[in-house]
C-alpha cells in the first residue's frame, strides 16, 4: 500500500497558542490515567532572537499512544484533538492531502502516527 | 457504517445517538469562565457520558478549552456538595450537619425575618463572584427579597474587573464598545460587512489564558491568520506579545501614562481622524491640552517603555485600516483605573475606529434582555432604601446609577466599624473572596466572621463557607439548569438536562428563598418563570424560553455605525448617548460630578517613585492575579486533571535576577511586604523586567484538612495577603492589585514553620 492512504496530522507552528486542550481531548478520548498522553504540547522558547524578536513555539507531538482516534474516525468523526483545537491549526487527512496543505504554507509539521 | 458530519453534529437542540441522548447547550456557570462557549452533552441514565464542542456554535465552532472538556470530572467529583449543611460546630470548624431544603428556608427566613427588624434591610448584603450566570438572580433576591440595596461584588476591591472601564464608558461614550472580531454574526468572518482589523492592540490582558468578558482569545488568533498584526501592552511576553509588531513591555500600573504618550504622539504628529474628531467628538481641544503634559520622553521614564517603541507602536495603530483595541482587567487594576480606560478608549476614539467593521463596536445585552446588577434595583426598593446604598455617600457615579453595585470596600468598613449602619447578614452566592476576590483577604476573613448570620451557596465547600457560613446550599452546575446569556450577542441558552443529588440552580435558589421572604415580589412557579419574566421585559423579545432552548442561539442583525443613523440615543436623534450627543473625549458629567473630566495619571500607593523608601525594603513590583489555563479564578483546584497540568501556585521571575539571588526553576519561595506574605514556587522567565514580579492568586488546597487552622491552605499561599483594601480613585472605581510591592526570598524550613494560614486564624494575622 502506498504511504499516501496513510493518515496523520498537520500542525500549524505559526499559530499554536500552547492551549494544552488537545492534551486533555485526548486523555479523554482515549481514557488516559494521570500520567500518560497520547499527544503532549513541547515548548520552544521563549529566547531572545539576535533580531530582538523572541522564539516562543509550542508544538502539540503525538505519542506512541496515538491511534488517531480510531474509534471517532471510523463513524466519521474527527480526531478528538482536531475538533477541539481553540486555535485551529491541527489538521487530520490523508498524508497526501496534508502535504498539498503543508506545501502551501511555510511552519508547518506533519506527523503520521501509524 | 460512517455518518456524514451534518447527522453527527445537528442542528436542532436534542437527538439520539445510540443509546446516548446529545444535547447543544452552552457553558457559562461554574466551574467555568466568562465566555459561553457551544457544546453538546451526551448523557444516558442521569448522566453526562462526556462532552465535545458544537461544530455548529458560530462563537467557538466546535473548539473548546481544557477546564470546559473537563467538566465531565467536575459534575461527579466526590467533593462535591449535594445537599444543604446547617453549621454544628463553631464558625471555622468544618463540622456540618445534613438537613433539608425547608429546613434550610426555615432558617433563613428567620434570620431574615430578625435581622431586618433589629437592623433594618439594609444591613444584610448580597454578594456574587465573578459575571457568570449569576448577574442577576442574586441582586433580585437582594433587593425584592431582603429589601436591601447592598447588592455587590464580594469584596472585590474599587470593583476593579471590567466595572472601571464600564463605568467610564457608558459616562463617555454612552455605551460599551468591544474588539470586533466578527463575533456578532452568525456568519461570523464571511459576513460581507465585517472587515478584519489591519491592527489590534491588546491591552492588559492575555485573551488566550484569561477568558476575559465574553471574549474569546483564540478569536485573536483566527484574525491573525487572516492578516492582523498586533500591538501589545503586558509586563509579561505572553504568546501574543511574542508574535506582536510591538510589545510594549510597560511598568505595572503606568497604563494610563502610557496611553497618554500614544495620545501625544497621535495628536502632535496629527494621525487622527480629523473628520470624525471634528463631527462627532466633544473636547479635543482640552484633551490636546492635556496630553502636552505627557510628553513622550516623560511618559518613557514613567512606564519604562523606550520613547521610539512608544512612538512606533502610536503611529503604527493610528495608521491602520482600522485598528482596534483588546482591553482587559489590568486596565482595571491600578488607582488610576478609570483614567487609564479613558486614555485608553480615546486612542481608539481619535483615529475614528469607532464602530465601524473591524474597530470597536459598541454593544448592548440581546434583545435589550436585562441581565445585570441591577436587576430589580428600580422596582423593587422605594428611594428611601436605595438612598441607603452602602459606598453612594461618597461616589458620584454610584449615586448617579452608573454601576449598580454597593462599593465594595464600603461594604468592608461598615462591617468593621459598622458605619453608617452596621452590616449583620452576608449572602455569598458562588464565590469565595477570602480565596481571591478581595484584596486583603486576612483582613476579609475577620469582617466575615462579624456578622449574626451568613449564607453561602457554591459547588463545592470552599475555605470562605468553612470561615464563616452558619449554612451551606449546593448549587447546580451548568447541566444542572435552565438559564440563559444575553451577555452580548447572541442570545444563547442553557438547558437542565440532569439532576444531582439535590442541588438547585441559581435561579431556583433565589425563587424559592424569595417566595418565602416576600411572595408578593416572586409570584412565579418555576425557574422557567421566572427567566420567561425577565424576557417579557424586553421590547424586543416576542419569544420564550422554549423557543430559545430549541433555537440554543438567536443572532439578531449587527448594525454597524449605529451613531450615523439614530441607533444610540433614546430621542433617535444621530450621535452618542451623552448629555452633549457626541463621544466625549472632554466628559461634561465628570467636570459636574467634581472629578477630573480628562484622562490622567497617577503613581499607585506604592512604587519605586512614590514609596522610595519602602520600596528598598520590597524592590520588586508585585502584579497579582497571573492567570492560568487549567483555572479559572479559585474553581477547578479539585480536579485531578487539571492538577496534573499545574499542581501548585507559581509565580514568574526573572531569570537572571533569580540566579543571582540563588533561586532555581520551581523553589518554594516568599513573597512578603508590609501587608503580609504568601508562598509560591518560582518559574524562571528570561522575559520578564529584572524588577517585577507576577504572582498566580486564586490558590487553595481542596485536598489539604478544610478546619481551622489549616483552612485548606486558603492562606498560605494567597497574593491577596500582600494586597490591600480601600485604596480607590475618586471614582470609587480602580485599585492596585497589580501594582503593589514586595521582596522574595527563599522558602525554608526554619521560615516556613508557622504557615500563613496558621498565623492568620490563630495568631492574629501578620
Amino acid at each position: 500500500m502506498s504511504n499516501y492512504n496513510r493518515y496523520g496530522l498537520l500542525i500549524d507552528l505559526d499559530f499554536c497558542t500552547g492551549c494544552h486542550t488537545c492534551e486533555v481531548a485526548c486523555k479523554q478520548a482515549l481514557d488516559l490515567p494521570t500520567g500518560q498522553f497520547g499527544i503532549k504540547v513541547h515548548q520552544e522558547g521563549p529566547r531572545k532572537l539576535e533580531n530582538g524578536k523572541w522564539e516562543y513555539t509550542f508544538v502539540p507531538f503525538p505519542t506512541s499512544l496515538c491511534n488517531l482516534c480510531e474509534d471517532r474516525v471510523k463513524v466519521g468523526k474527527l480526531p478528538s484533538c482536531v475538533h477541539h483545537c481553540s486555535p485551529g491549526i491541527m489538521h487530520y487527512g490523508t498524508i497526501e492531502e496534508l502535504t498539498a496543505k503543508a506545501n502551501a504554507k511555510p511552519h508547518m509539521v506533519l506527523f503520521a502516527p501509524q | 457504517m460512517m455518518s456524514t458530519y451534518d447527522e453527527l453534529y445537528r442542528k436542532e437542540w436534542q437527538w439520539q445517538e445510540g443509546d446516548l441522548t446529545v444535547t447543544r447547550s452552552m457553558q457559562w456557570s461554574g466551574p467555568g469562565c466568562h465566555n459561553g462557549c457551544g457544546l453538546l452533552y451526551y448523557t444516558k441514565d442521569n448522566k453526562i457520558v462526556k462532552i465535545e464542542g458544537d461544530p455548529n456554535s458560530p462563537y467557538n465552532q466546535g473548539r473548546l478549552c481544557m477546564r470546559c472538556l473537563n467538566l465531565t470530572e467536575s459534575l461527579e467529583h466526590k467533593d462535591r456538595l449535594k445537599w444543604p449543611l446547617k453549621r454544628i460546630g463553631e464558625r471555622g470548624e468544618n463540622k456540618w450537619q445534613r438537613i433539608s431544603w425547608n429546613e434550610a428556608l426555615d432558617i433563613i427566613e428567620a434570620n431574615v425575618r430578625k435581622i431586618q427588624k433589629e437592623y433594618g434591610p439594609e444591613s444584610i448584603c448580597g454578594m456574587v463572584g465573578t459575571g457568570r450566570n449569576i448577574c442577576w438572580q442574586v441582586p433580585l433576591l437582594t433587593y425584592a427579597g431582603f429589601g436591601s440595596p447592598n447588592f455587590g461584588y464580594s469584596f472585590l476591591s474599587g470593583d476593579s474587573c471590567f466595572s472601571p472601564r464600564a463605568a467610564f464608558i457608558a459616562v463617555t461614550h454612552g455605551d460599551f464598545s468591544v474588539c470586533d472580531c466578527s463575533q456578532f454574526h452568525e456568519d461570523r468572518y464571511d459576513n460581507p460587512e465585517y472587515k478584519v482589523p489591519e491592527v489590534i492592540l491588546i491591552w492588559g490582558n492575555n485573551p488566550i489564558h484569561s477568558n476575559s468578558d465574553d471574549f474569546l482569545g483564540h478569536w485573536i488568533v483566527e484574525l491573525m491568520k487572516r492578516g492582523t498584526r498586533l500591538i501589545v501592552v503586558d509586563p509579561k511576553l505572553t504568546w501574543l506579545a511574542g508574535r506582536a509588531e510591538y510589545w510594549l513591555q510597560l511598568r505595572p500600573g503606568t497604563d494610563a501614562a502610557l496611553g497618554l504618550g500614544m495620545l501625544n504622539v497621535i495628536i502632535n504628529e496629527n494621525l487622527y481622524d480629523q473628520e470624525f474628531v471634528e463631527k462627532w467628538t466633544y473636547g479635543f481641544e482640552e484633551l490636546a491640552e492635556r496630553v502636552r503634559q505627557y510628553p513622550v520622553d516623560k511618559v518613557a521614564e514613567i512606564t519604562w517603555v523606550p520613547k521610539e517603541q512608544i512612538e512606533e507602536a502610536a503611529r503604527f495603530f493610528a495608521q491602520a485600516k482600522p485598528g482596534a483595541i483588546q482591553w482587559g482587567l489590568k486596565v482595571d487594576q491600578s488607582v488610576a483605573g478609570v483614567p487609564a480606560a479613558q486614555a485608553i478608549a480615546t486612542i481608539g476614539a481619535i483615529c475614528g475606529f469607532i464602530d465601524i467593521p473591524g474597530s470597536n463596536i459598541y454593544i448592548r445585552d440581546a434583545y435589550d434582555i436585562l441581565s445585570s446588577y441591577g436587576t430589580g434595583y428600580e422596582e423593587f426598593l422605594s428611594p428611601e432604601m436605595r438612598a441607603k446604598r452602602l459606598g453612594d455617600e461618597k461616589y458620584p457615579l454610584k449615586r448617579m446609577g452608573v454601576g449598580p453595585t454597593a462599593h465594595a470596600d464600603s461594604v468592608l468598613v461598615a462591617l468593621e466599624t459598622g458605619k453608617p449602619y452596621p452590616v449583620k447578614m452576608l449572602w455569598i452566592q458562588t464565590s469565595n473572596p477570602i480565596a481571591n476576590m478581595g484584596a486583603d483577604a486576612p483582613r476579609l476573613y475577620k469582617a466575615i466572621r462579624t456578622t449574626d448570620f451568613n449564607v453561602v451557596v457554591d459547588l463545592y465547600m470552599t475555605p470562605t463557607a468553612v470561615a464563616c457560613a452558619d449554612l451551606v446550599l449546593p448549587a447546580g452546575m451548568s447541566p444542572e439548569r435552565n438559564g440563559y446569556k444575553t451577555w452580548w450577542h447572541p442570545l444563547r441558552s442553557t438547558s437542565k438536562i440532569v439532576q444531582y443529588y439535590e442541588c438547585k440552580s441559581d435561579e431556583q435558589i433565589v425563587l424559592e428563598v424569595g417566595k418565602r421572604l416576600a411572595p408578593q415580589n416572586f409570584p412565579w412557579e418555576t425557574d422557567i418563570d421566572l427567566i420567561n419574566w425577565m424576557f417579557s421585559r424586553s421590547a424586543t423579545y416576542k419569544e420564550d424560553f422554549q423557543t430559545l432552548q430549541q433555537k440554543v442561539t438567536d443572532y439578531q442583525k449587527y448594525e454597524y455605525k449605529k451613531y450615523e443613523k439614530g441607533l444610540l440615543r433614546f430621542d433617535g436623534e444621530t450621535g452618542f448617548n451623552t448629555p452633549t450627543g457626541k463621544l466625549e473625549l472632554y466628559s461634561t458629567l465628570f467636570a459636574e460630578w467634581g472629578l477630573d473630566p480628562l484622562p490622567y495619571f497617577e503613581e499607585p500607593p506604592y512604587s519605586p517613585v512614590s514609596t522610595p523608601l519602602k520600596s528598598k525594603e520590597y524592590p520588586f513590583i508585585l502584579t497579582t492575579g497571573a492567570r492560568s489555563l487549567e483555572f479559572f479564578h479559585s474553581e477547578h483546584r479539585q480536579l485531578k486533571t487539571m492538577r496534573e497540568f499545574h499542581p501548585d501556585p507559581l509565580f514568574d521571575i526573572n531569570s537572571e535576577i533569580a540566579a543571582e539571588m540563588g533561586i532555581q526553576e520551581g523553589d518554594w519561595c516568599w513573597l512578603e511586604n508590609h501587608n503580609g506574605r504568601c508562598r509560591q514556587r518560582a518559574h524562571l522567565d528570561p522575559a520578564l523586567s529584572r524588577k517585577v514580579i507576577r504572582a498566580e492568586h486564586g490558590w487553595w488546597f481542596p485536598e489539604m484538612e478544610g478546619s481551622e487552622p489549616a483552612l485548606f491552605g486558603v492562606f498560605d499561599s494567597n497574593s491577596n495577603n500582600l494586597t490591600e483594601q480601600c485604596q480607590n480613585g475618586p471614582t470609587g472605581y480602580g485599585a492596585p492589585y497589580a501594582n503593589t510591592i514586595c521582596k522574595v526570598y527563599k522558602a525554608t524550613e526554619e521560615n516556613s514553620l508557622d504557615l500563613p494560614s496558621l498565623v492568620v486564624t490563630r495568631k492574629g494575622g501578620f
